[in-house]
């Protein structure tokens, strides 16, 4: 992997000439070995998630043998409290999972990337009005507030999607924020200003696409948070309601028995266990290559 | 080895990693007792890399591949890293760049002088009353006071020369042979500069150490060196006493160098480099200066020269080492009659920071069609002014007037017009340009904001980048994958394209190589002849403003103390302050590049 030309990091005062841009973020993260393990972990269990429905033998809600059976032919993994086939479960359980996580994550880094970008930006009254709430929000634990809302208002997905959304927002706009900060400093925001450039516009084109690689790596961060908290929070029963397959609410269901039929609890939490490693590796790659450590003189 | 010889380097390359590619090689230096060597050469030459090689260092991303670094008689890359540790301090100094990011802020400087003598010293007894006493000698050598409530203070309680001055006790504390100093005078007014200069020349003498200084800027090495090596590329493309090479560079190179520096008297014409200096990754095959060079022929391009002496002692890197070209006089700046309209007036203008005032009272012409310096130190009040102008800066009292007609004080209460009319350039092009858009949408940007839609944008893009000297080809580059010089042609560039009628320059060749500023310099006095351009050249380079201006303001504490037609304030300076000014400039002017000298 060293075809591609770069040159050292530039010290103010050395062209940079003659060898070509830069390579992007996502490339030099490409370079380490942990992003390229990490992407190898999220595609497996990515590939279980969205293929598995279609390879599963049995449909998720079918009985097929008695409460916790073992291993048996056609139901390699036995079967779980009700006699259903834990292969085909757990082919179906993971779509949902990883849905729900998605979708919070783009609300919370959605949210907080815009409410970042714009604190940074204005600073005076708004900053101050945005990141003391954020304080408020940050205060209650993330788990404890779900807990909150899903019992008072009862195990709605939108809700748990929106409470987990909401409880990333204010974690990913101090990011953001800082990184904006840094950015706003720099001559080629003034020049935009001088020439009256819109506010709006200043932040999309300007600072937006500079702070991307903090942004990518808080996407990785979250992304992985996500996931442990959707899958937590189905655990609980707050998340999708029986008969669903789902990989928290599997091993809730197959707890009592996990020294009788181990493979329920074992296979869900072993994909979770594995999605975030991997989705954990891959925003490491990415915080390292994005601050240039290990960057080298490679032609 | 004869015992004067202190530094002797001999096939030194550093090379980076993991491409191996060559950013230091085929060095050989010898260096006596008590003598300086200048350093000289473009960013991205390698004399900071050599800098660093000379204490067995090399940068992160980089090492050192082979050759060796003898220091009073050891070769300090093959000695166990202890020892090497020990030695840098006590036989070798090394004085960075920037004071402010060598010292720490958190430590007194006290604290910090007294480290770098624990390293160094006997370990002996009494070592704190013996080190107290060192501490104060040495602070009065670099002339600062030896009060303990100096002692106490912090690295930001003081002035960046201050600063410097205890970057340079710390280096002599310890008694070293040898100094290693890199670029410390870059970033200095030039009467702090001149201080620094003659610190570093007198503790050079007092102690009977050597020196190497690493300097881009020939007027400064040549007040302070008694020997030269000129850098390109990785290689000492000329090596000689100082007298020698500046009375006749045998290198292109080199006598491209001498006459890129401004000339004081403006008499000879300042002219930069083309191109620049290719990166270690892309060098070309044969001499390296080749394709920048006018006098390249087939074999420069086909064989890497070989050093040959031309006289004892003087080396050079050059298949035909000749005469150089002669230096030309400068063409006349136009006439400044002043007569003409003024573009932009500022009158009885203040503005302040907090309580603090920077700027008082200022009353400042710009007449169309001509170049108003606005001469000045840091923290005078220069760019704070500029800013005003240009409405970046919006809390100030009194008027300014663009054609006549007050400006709102902030940029976005002017009209589209009026932003459009004033233009500015920063300081940095590192930081002034957006390093995720192309230059063809940094040209466009403003055009768009300022003009509406237009009707043929590549015309604009290619008509902008001519003008600022910029082959077409660069429209689809990102900043990165520009020189520091085409960065700031991109910048103007960016202004020109919305095609205002007055430009404002701020520092805008400060951080830039001389090579490189030369050309900018052209390239503006071309604007102003050719296109009628009104220029407000904010500097604190006097050679520059006589080069370029011609009306000249100078700025101290923000007011303005003087202010006239260049050629006036030049030969006649009222003001003391004005005065310092110009008996503080290295007045540079090498035999060679004197055009009286010549036929």
């Amino acid at each position: 992997m060293t075809e591609t030309a770069t040159v050292p990091t530039p010290a103010p005062g050395t062209p940079a000439t003659g060898a070509g841009r830069r390579e992007g973020l996502l490339r030099a993260a490409l370079r380490l070995r942990r992003t390229r393990a990490g992407l190898v972990l999220t595609a497996l269990v990515l590939g279980v998630a969205l293929l598995g429905p279609l390879l599963a033998p049995h449909s998720p809600t079918e009985f097929v043998a008695a409460p916790f059976s073992g291993p048996a032919d056609g139901m390699p993994f036995g079967s779980d409290q009700l006699g259903r086939d834990v292969l085909s479960r757990f082919l179906h359980g993971g779509l949902t999972v990883l849905g729900l996580a998605a979708a919070a994550t783009a609300i919370g880094v959605g949210f907080g990337a815009l409410l970042g970008v714009v604190a940074g930006y204005r600073r005076g009254v708004l900053d101050e009005i945005v990141m003391r709430t954020g304080d408020v929000v940050l205060a209650f634990p993330q788990l404890v507030a779900a807990l909150l809302f899903l019992s008072i208002i009862g195990p709605k997905l939108w809700l748990l999607v929106l409470v987990v959304g909401v409880s990333h927002v204010p974690r990913t706009a101090r990011v953001v924020r800082e990184a904006t900060l840094k950015v706003v400093e720099q001559d080629f925001v003034k020049a935009a200003e001088a020439i009256g450039v819109r506010r709006a516009k200043i932040m999309a084109g300007e600072l937006l696409p500079n702070v991307s690689s903090a942004l990518a790596v808080e996407l990785g961060l979250r992304l992985t948070y996500s996931i442990g908290l959707v899958a937590g929070l189905g655990f609980l029963g707050l998340g999708l309601q029986p008969p669903t397959a789902d990989w928290g609410l599997m091993i809730n269901e197959n707890r009592i028995a996990v020294t009788v039929q181990a493979w329920a609890v074992a296979l869900p939490v072993s994909a979770v266990a594995l999605l975030t490693v991997g989705t954990n590796l891959i925003t490491d790659g990415l915080a390292r290559a994005s601050i240039g450590i290990d960057r080298g003189v490679r032609s | 080895m004869s015992g004067d010889v202190v530094l002797d380097v001999a096939g030194l390359r550093v090379v980076g990693l993991p491409s191996k590619a060559e950013i230091v090689t085929e060095v050989d230096l010898t260096l006596g007792r008590g003598e300086v060597l200048g350093l000289v050469g473009e960013s991205g030459s390698g004399k900071t890399t050599l800098g660093l090689a000379l204490l067995a260092h090399a940068k992160r991303g980089t090492s050192i591949a082979s050759g060796s670094v003898t220091v009073c008689g050891r070769d300090l890359l093959t000695l166990p890293a202890e020892e090497v540790r020990r030695a840098r301090g006590r036989t070798v100094a090394y004085i960075p760049q920037s004071p402010a990011s060598a010292l720490n802020p958190a430590l007194r400087i006290g604290t910090q002088l007294r480290e770098c003598l624990n390293g160094s010293a006997s370990r002996e007894a009494h070592r704190e009353e013996e080190g107290e006493e060192r501490v104060q000698e040495v602070l009065r050598e670099v002339a600062l006071p030896d009060t303990p409530d100096f002692i106490r203070r912090y690295p930001h309680q003081l002035s960046g020369g201050q600063q410097q001055r205890i970057a340079i006790a710390m280096a002599f504390i310890g008694r070293p042979e040898l100094i290693v100093l890199d670029e410390p005078t870059t970033g200095l007014d030039v009467t702090t500069q001149r201080h620094v200069l003659e610190t570093v020349r007198r503790m050079c003498e007092g102690y009977g150490a050597s020196g190497v200084y690493i300097s881009h800027d020939m007027a400064v090495v040549a007040g302070i060196a008694d020997r030269l090596a000129v850098m390109y590329s990785g290689r000492v493309v000329e090596a000689g006493t100082a007298e020698a090479v500046l009375a006749a560079p045998r290198h292109p190179y080199t006598a491209r160098l001498l006459l890129a520096v401004p000339d004081l008297a403006a008499e000879r014409e300042m002219t930069g480099i083309p191109g620049h200096a290719p990166s270690p990754l892309a060098r070309p095959g044969g001499c390296a200066f080749a394709p920048r060079c006018e006098l390249a022929e087939d074999r420069c391009r086909a064989e890497q020269p070989a050093p040959v002496e031309v006289t004892v002692g003087h080396t050079v890197r050059c298949v035909k080492p000749g005469s150089p070209p002669a230096p030309r006089p400068a063409t006349p700046l136009r006439a400044g009659d002043g007569g003409g309209a003024p573009v932009l007036e500022v009158r009885g203008l203040s503005a302040r920071y907090g309580r603090t005032e920077v700027l008082s009272g200022i009353e400042l012409t710009v007449p169309a069609g001509e170049c108003v310096a606005l001469l000045g130190e840091s923290g005078s009040g220069k760019t704070t002014l500029s800013r005003a102008i240009v409405g970046l800066h919006p809390e100030f009292d009194g008027e300014i007037l663009l054609d006549g007609e007050a400006l709102a004080h902030g940029s976005y209460r002017r009209t589209e017009e009026q932003r459009r009319r004033v233009q500015y350039v920063f300081q940095n092009p590192y930081e002034a340009l957006n390093p995720r858009k192309t230059v063809r949408e940094l040209v466009l940007g403003p055009v768009r904001v300022l003009r509406g839609r237009v009707a043929d944008p590549d015309a604009v893009v290619r008509d902008a980048l001519e003008r600022a000297s910029l082959r077409g080809d660069l429209a689809g580059r990102y900043p990165d994958q520009l020189s520091g010089g085409e960065r700031q042609r991109v910048a103007i560039a960016r202004a020109l394209a919305t095609g205002p009628d007055l430009l404002i320059c701020d520092e805008i060749t400060s951080s830039l190589d001389v090579s490189v500023q030369s050309s900018i310099v052209e390239l503006l006095r071309e604007l102003q002849r050719r296109d009628g351009l009104s220029l407000l050249f904010v500097t604190h380079d006097i050679a520059l403003v006589r080069n370029l201006a011609q009306h000249v303001a100078v700025l101290e504490d923000g007011r303005i103390v003087e202010s006239g037609p260049v050629e006036r304030v030049f030969t006649t300076p009222d003001h003391p302050y004005t005065r310092s000014l110009i008996d503080d400039t290295p007045h540079f002017t090498p035999a060679f590049a004197r055009l009286d000298s010549r036929d």
